[in-house]
């Protein structure tokens, strides 16, 4: 790629260094003048604040894990002696704590902008599975560090989802017991939380790193979703782009701080403030809210299937709902990329967002009645969408138009008049 | 073009807002076998300007020594946290003084147990659990240190969406203010039946309270008009010595305990969140300028 390196060495020393580890060279082209569609809207800002917050999870997770002690008995007055006598550690807490829900809600942004711009199909398949594998390795992180705090949500939490493995057939039990360390949720569980917990970050980091290179190869997809033609089509990523999404990380950061430093604990649940017991099991056992659209689905199925029970048949679902995310760029073979262009798609889109939202609604609500018919009504259109709707849209859905190049849908129809 | 596709993002967002909102609204209340809903008390230390009330908490903290601090205890509240910023900012003297009443255990000791200083913890009432099950008819009083914090409202659609726009976090000093106030002498005539449709029966030993999950209390009334002597403010002005007045004082104080940097933590905030506006502001008329001479 390095057909856009402008880099001349300054000095002897960096000349000396380019011929040996061309780092400075490497920066210059990745970070600064690597050339990026001039169209991008807000909804592409996302991919930077979600480096920033996953820079600010991991700054502040070093710095609490200094004062917090991974042991059943110690935990729980150990978070609150963050809180309380630490300086400044009421605010890296809840930055801490706040920060995995921020950066749960820039991680759906970014994917269901993915999803409407098409920013999936070929050939961006790796990237779009790479983001994926992100996504799910956040997902696990962020649910191993909800353990951390030893409340009761925490506790109840864990013993709820690491049910989960139980219902592999054969060899679920022993899975299970791998996991937690013994036969429920206990000390060996959260050592290993918390072992894994502090790992996980930097492989996702490290995948963030590959996700990075996957985008530099083919470059950013865009709004119209046609390929850059030429050098107008696009601008240096440097000044304009730093610039435009180190705007967008100051705006993100005006809600997270909100939260933060005047709504700590909203994003969270009261029990989470009385100690773990396995005596005691909450009125009321909920995920945190970023898990839910996936607790509905795996709790949609309440029935079995022929020889599937009803376990094993929700945790499929469950499996089911990540594997389509994973394989949608081979669901939705239509050619035109930005749903701006696909007249059916946008509803059936709208429709879908709409779908998660009220997957992640009834996922904190009670099993009655009307919440598991609404609950299983959600699960199949989300199923529907990608393993029906994508493929039969790409063959029988007449796009509109596409503008012939970036720079002709930037000018608009005053080019052509 | 674009503005089109940020127009179809725009409503696509309200919509989805719009359906929620639709869902909330279906769904029935739950809330039934909980009990009447706490009335929202005007804390001081409510909202983002909220800061708590000196005076006040120094009377929960009397209401809690004389009263609550019999049965429960409060092991992460220090005497020295006593005299620091934001709380009930009790003289260094007055803290020392407090303190050397009580004894502690320290090994270190001849006799194994010395006067307490004001880094020490303040000390249990009980010496384990079981002990404070036994002395307390089964049940086991909780420990306040972050009790205000463990306890909640579950707000009905809409104001749970609110509550994130005005930064509601006094549900727990709301229940505690209720259930203090929520008592009956007698099973009440409205009282829930149960599942089976037989009148409500308090079991032996317990107490009946409107807000308590399953009305059940294993607490007896704790409070009552003119249970706690106050001191005269030095005009000679009263507070009064009502149960409501010692349950708002003493919930403020649990918050307090449960929140002890609450002060300090909103005022960072408003100077974090200024200058956050000011600096986007800044980075926005940057962005402007640089991307004035690009058709984008």
């Amino acid at each position: 790629m390095s057909e856009h390196s402008t880099y001349v060495p300054g000095s002897a020393v960096e000349k000396w260094l380019d011929d040996r580890l061309p780092v400075v060279r490497f920066a210059k082209e990745h970070l600064m003048d690597f050339p990026t569609p001039k169209n991008l809207n807000y909804w592409w800002t996302f991919g930077a604040i979600l480096v920033m917050c996953l820079g600010v999870q991991i700054v502040t997770g070093i710095i609490l894990a200094m004062h917090y002690a991974p042991n059943v008995a110690l935990a729980f007055d150990s978070v609150e002696h963050i809180r309380r006598d630490i300086n400044g550690g009421r605010v890296i807490q809840a930055t801490h704590a706040v920060g995995a829900s921020m950066f749960f809600v820039a991680l759906y942004i970014h994917m269901f902008r993915g999803l409407f711009y098409g920013s999936y199909k070929a050939p961006r398949e790796i990237l779009w599975i790479l983001g994926v594998v992100i996504f799910l390795l956040t997902t696990a992180t962020a649910f191993m560090g909800y353990i951390l705090p030893w409340g009761q949500m925490s506790f109840w939490g864990a013993t709820v989802i690491s049910n989960i493995f139980s219902a592999i057939p054969i060899v679920g039990d022993s899975i299970k017991q791998l996991v937690l360390g013994g036969f429920a949720v206990g000390n060996p569980t959260l050592n290993r939380f918390f072992s894994l917990h502090y790992l996980l970050p930097f492989i996702i980091a490290a995948v963030v790193g590959l996700h990075i290179w996957a985008l530099h190869v083919p470059g950013n997809n865009n709004p119209v979703g046609v390929d850059v033609k030429d050098s107008r089509d696009t601008v240096p990523f440097h000044p304009y782009y730093t610039m435009k999404d180190l705007f967008a990380m100051v705006v993100f950061m005006i809600p997270f701080a909100w939260f933060v430093f005047f709504a700590p604990d909203i994003l969270g649940h009261p029990d989470n403030y009385i100690m773990a017991n396995s005596q005691v099991t909450p009125a009321h056992i909920v995920p945190e809210w970023y898990l839910l659209p996936f607790y509905t689905i795996l709790r949609a199925i309440d029935f079995n299937v022929l020889f599937i029970n009803s376990k094993l048949g929700g945790v499929i679902a469950m499996g089911g709902a990540m594997l389509c995310l994973l394989i949608v760029p081979w669901l939705d073979t239509s050619k035109v990329r930005a749903g701006t262009f696909r007249p059916m798609f946008k509803w059936f889109y709208g429709l879908f967002v709409i779908n998660f939202i009220a997957l992640m609604y009834l996922g904190a609500q009670e099993a009655a009645e009307p919440y598991t018919t609404l609950a299983k009504v959600c699960t199949a259109y989300y199923f529907i969408y990608f393993l029906v709707i994508l493929p039969v849209l790409s063959r029988i859905e007449t796009p509109k138009p596409l503008p012939t190049s970036i720079s002709e849908s930037v000018l608009g129809n005053k080019a052509h008049a | 073009m674009i503005g089109s596709v940020k127009m179809n993002m725009h409503k696509l967002i309200i919509a989805a807002a719009a359906l929620v909102a639709g869902l909330a609204m279906a769904a029935p209340a739950h809330a039934a076998e909980a009990g009447p809903q706490p009335e929202r008390q005007a804390w001081s230390f409510g909202g983002i300007f909220g800061t708590y009330d000196t005076n006040q908490l120094q009377r929960g903290f009397q209401v809690f020594r004389e009263v609550c601090s019999s049965c429960h205890s409060a092991h992460l509240l220090a005497f020295r946290n006593l005299m620091e910023e934001g709380g009930p900012e009790f003289s260094e003297a007055q803290v020392r003084a407090l303190a050397a009443e009580y004894e502690v255990a320290d090994p270190t000791t001849e006799s194994g147990r010395r006067p307490a200083v004001p880094a020490d913890r303040w000390p249990s009432p009980f010496a384990s659990e079981q002990e404070a099950r036994d002395a307390n008819g089964g049940a086991l009083p909780p420990d306040f240190s972050v009790l205000a914090k463990a306890r909640g409202v579950k707000d009905p659609f809409p104001t749970w969406i609110f509550n994130y726009f005005t930064a509601y976090q006094e549900g727990g000093p709301d229940y505690i203010h209720a259930l203090l106030n929520g008592y009956h002498e007698e099973v009440p005539e409205d009282a829930p039946h149960n599942s089976d449709g037989t009148p409500f029966q308090l079991p032996e030993g317990k107490h009946y309270n409107d807000y308590f999950p399953g009305h059940a209390i294993g607490m007896a009334p704790p409070l009552a008009d003119g249970s706690v002597d106050y001191a005269e403010a030095e005009n000679g002005a009263g507070v009064p010595e009502t149960l409501e007045q010692y349950s708002s004082d003493v919930s403020a104080y649990m918050m307090w305990l449960a929140e002890p940097h609450l002060v300090s933590r909103k005022q960072t905030g408003f100077v974090v969140l200024i200058f956050l506006v000011l600096f986007a502001g800044l980075m926005w008329g940057t962005k402007r300028k640089l991307w004035a001479g690009i058709e984008h």
